[in-house]
């Protein structure tokens, strides 16, 4: 999974995708300290994640590896909201 | 899934022949903040009747195979959405309805 953090959102209603009231978040990749990297990415959020909240983005066909997503054309999702990331047992990201 | 601008048409007759009658579009990837193009163009199978110009967003690998059009065709690459609002931080960076063609 990537590291990011929801800066805004995207909104379509003329898509093939066909999961009723999905939404789509725009995510900004970032660092495991939250440094933005200006690189963004279209995900379907599954779990409700909040503005600027950072999350985990599962790229790929496992994107489809979801009972709602299941044969749908998408190729990345929000699988997670972060609360907490250590490295070198020191905290260096806290919701 | 990754935003791109539709900017031309990919034309070609010599291809497998479940392809035939499926529209190739030339897009290139864009920022979403300053809605300017990143110069990587990509061909993408259109699969919801994209014009050129409009902002769209595209499944590439796998996934771009489970669209009703491309199903079961050669394709990594399809367009499934034709995006209306791009929203950064509150403010809107794209709107559909005032984009300047």
């Amino acid at each position: 999974m990537i590291l990011g953090k929801v800066v805004g959102t995207v909104v379509s209603s003329a898509s093939t995708i066909g999961i009723e009231g999905a939404s789509f978040l725009l995510i900004e990749k970032c660092n495991q300290a939250g440094m933005l990297k200006n690189d963004y990415v279209v995900a379907l959020d599954m779990v409700g994640a909040g503005k600027d909240e950072m999350v985990m983005v599962s790229e790929g066909s496992t994107a489809r590896e979801t009972p709602l997503t299941v044969s749908k054309p998408v190729d990345a999702m929000v699988v997670g909201i972060v609360d907490l990331i250590d490295e070198n047992d020191n905290i260096i990201y806290r919701k | 899934m990754i935003l791109a601008r539709v900017v031309g048409t990919v034309v070609s007759s010599h291809k497998p022949r479940e392809m035939d009658g499926i529209a190739f579009l030339l897009i290139e990837k864009i920022d979403p903040v300053t809605m300017k193009g990143k110069g990587d163009y990509v061909v993408a199978m259109d699969s919801v009747g994209a014009g050129l110009n409009e902002i769209v967003f595209y499944a590439s690998g796998s996934s771009a195979r489970f669209t009703p059009t491309t199903d079961g065709k050669p394709t990594d690459c399809s367009i499934i959405a034709i995006v209306d609002f791009i929203e950064k931080n509150g403010a809107f960076t794209y709107r559909k309805d005032k984009a300047e063609d």
